[in-house]
């Protein structure tokens, strides 16, 4: 299903023409976000990613950095999420699906013959574009992963930190054993991001977390977002450019498929290197 | 503006199809009509306290006893042994299809539950009397009747495994895939997922399917008929040859038994029970089906 190619025979296109990778110099007076990212949690190396006969990602590399949050923008159908879904093989439920290139997770091959999906996604989280809470109580939303992950510490207290964490248990303290269907759209999300985090991943990817939601609980989602950083490696796919400058550290701008530009947020949104990236956030088209 | 000529073939379209749509009604009509009827005549001289707690049952020989428990407890026993082998089979095949099969093995599946839903059902009956009680009941259980409720349980389970089998599919495949790939992003496996979240999700409508799958069961008359005997018999031993409602009616329809006798009077008595039966589990079962759509909306 999946075809891999190993690192040795892979062709070393990592500056081709159309990609760039982040080995771009220091700039002067540069904090830890505009340096090159000498140890990513998550590499992608030459990624290609195909759907059948559709080409959805063009060879991109990129080096994601530890405990920052990483904006991936673009238009839609850029192939942005479907890279994100790489990360932690979501992808493998699409049966036309495949992929070459190397992705690495802290070095390891994901896709490689020893990597376990499963396992995989105990340390890399996702949180979806429309909130997908358990038909289950809220405390059992939280708790369910961590059981079935044979977690073996004291299940009340995992919840309680877990929903703490996600900035939702001031609001469910008093409700854990009602229908998680009963909360508003941003407290679903903020619960399917306690779910996450309850099996203590290193890794959160998140895909348009707030593309379903209204300002005031994308607000709060982004206030977390920014807390969730201390602790968490963050991926986050939005297609809202205002978001991705108010809370990443760095920003890769895709289009078509492939990577156009990848670098310190700040510098994407004021001094961006290439004429389509000014064009897409100067809001020429997309 | 339509011609006069257009109007009247259009008038006349309406009322064709109005007839067709008619026939299935009136028909149905005159079935509870006929049943309702001649039950009256039935009742009239024996008692419904007889006829629905009397447990002997012998309307063809002296002396005479309408209760007819005998028949509704064959009838749930075979119906109810039935769903014994057909809902785990059933169930682990939605599973597998909806879950586990690739498209292509789940092409080529589908189709094989359909004939296994085409089999003539007397073609089953045969199959239980002539295989499964003499090559597979006996040697195994030397104490099986020639005729018994277990053989004819066995083929009408598989007869009803495509009903419970496709319609569980349809109720699992129409849990969001959101709802899934929450679930599989929270480390679990096929497994896990499949019986956790999909299964329970989907419950309602698993539920639907086998109240559906009963009522075919409770009204199966062929293979029942063929294989499970023509003995009446207040028994919830399966090895035991018994008689169901359906098998009753044949048995009369097919004898000898003049119009207008009592005798006669006892299928229809026996086939408004069914039918009153079969159309509770069916209802309960369109219930059930219609909550099961409302819950991820």
């Amino acid at each position: 299903m999946v075809k891999l190619m190993t690192p040795e025979v892979r062709p070393t296109t990592a500056n081709s023409a159309g990609t760039f990778t982040v080995s771009v110099a220091p700039k002067e007076g540069s904090d830890a976000a505009h340096q090159v990212v000498a140890s990513p949690v998550i590499e992608a190396r030459d990624v290609t990613i195909c759907y059948g006969g559709t080409l959805a990602v063009r060879s991109v590399s990129l080096r994601i950095p530890e405990r920052q949050v990483t904006a991936i923008i673009g238009p839609s159908g850029c192939g942005k999420s479907t890279l994100l879904r790489a990360i932690n093989r979501m992808n493998d439920f699409i049966p036309s699906m495949s992929i070459t290139g190397s992705l690495l997770f802290n070095g390891t091959d994901v896709y490689g013959a020893k990597t376990d999906p499963v396992e995989l996604r105990s340390r890399i989280g996702m949180v979806f574009q429309k909130p997908n809470p358990f038909p289950k109580s809220i405390f059992r939303n939280v708790a369910w992963g961590a059981k079935i992950n044979g977690y073996r510490g004291h299940i009340e207290e995992l919840v309680e930190k877990s929903l703490r964490q996600a900035a939702l248990w001031g609001e469910v303290k008093d409700k854990l054993h009602d229908s998680a269907y009963a909360l508003s759209g941003g407290q679903q999300q903020r619960l399917c991001i306690a779910r996450a985090i309850a099996l203590s991943p290193e890794v959160l990817l998140m895909d348009e977390p707030c593309s379903a939601l209204d300002p005031i609980a994308t607000a709060k989602i982004e206030d977390l977002i920014d807390q969730l950083k201390s602790r968490f490696t963050v991926v986050l796919v939005t297609h809202n450019m205002q978001q991705a400058a108010r809370v990443s550290d760095r920003t890769a701008f895709m289009y078509m498929g492939e990577l156009i530009e990848y670098d310190a947020t700040d510098l994407i949104f004021t001094k961006p290197k290439q004429q389509r990236t000014q064009d897409y956030i100067t809001g020429r088209f997309g | 503006m339509l011609t006069v000529a257009q109007r009247v073939k259009e008038r006349g379209v309406h009322a064709a199809l109005l007839a067709c749509a008619l026939v299935s009604i009136l028909t149905t009509l005159g079935i509870v009509w006929v049943l309702l009827t001649e039950s009256l005549a039935f009742f009239q001289q024996v008692s419904p306290w007889d006829f629905y707690l009397g447990t002997r049952w012998a309307p063809l020989l002296e002396p005479r006893s309408y209760g007819v428990l005998p028949l509704v407890c064959g009838t749930f026993l075979v119906a109810g042994s039935a769903l014994l082998v057909a809902i785990p089979v059933g169930l682990a095949t939605a599973v597998f299809l909806s879950e586990y099969a690739t498209p292509r093995m789940r092409g080529a599946a589908k189709p094989v539950l359909e004939v296994l839903a085409g089999v003539p059902t007397v073609v089953y009956g045969y199959f239980a009397l002539m295989f499964i009680t003499p090559h597979v009941l006996r040697p195994l259980l030397p104490g099986t009747g020639v005729f018994n409720a277990a053989s004819a349980a066995i083929v009408v389970g598989v007869m009803i495994i495509p009903t419970i089998a496709s319609l569980s599919d349809d109720a699992l495949r129409a849990v969001p895939r959101s709802l899934r790939e929450g679930a599989y992003a929270l480390s679990t496996t096929k497994f896990e997922v499949s019986a956790r979240v999909t299964v329970p999700a989907a419950l309602s409508g698993i539920v639907a399917a086998i109240l559906l799958a009963l009522a075919r069961a409770i009204g199966e008359t062929m293979a029942v008929a063929l294989a499970a005997g023509m003995t009446p018999n207040l028994t919830a031993n399966p090895l035991a040859s018994i008689q169901t409602m359906t098998s009753y009616i044949v048995q009369v329809s097919l004898g000898d038994t003049p119009a207008g006798t009592i005798e006669y009077q006892t299928i229809f008595a026996v086939g408004l029970t069914l039918f009153l039966i079969t159309l509770a589990t069916n209802l309960v079962a369109q219930r059930v089906m219609r909550r099961f759509r409302e819950v991820y909306e």
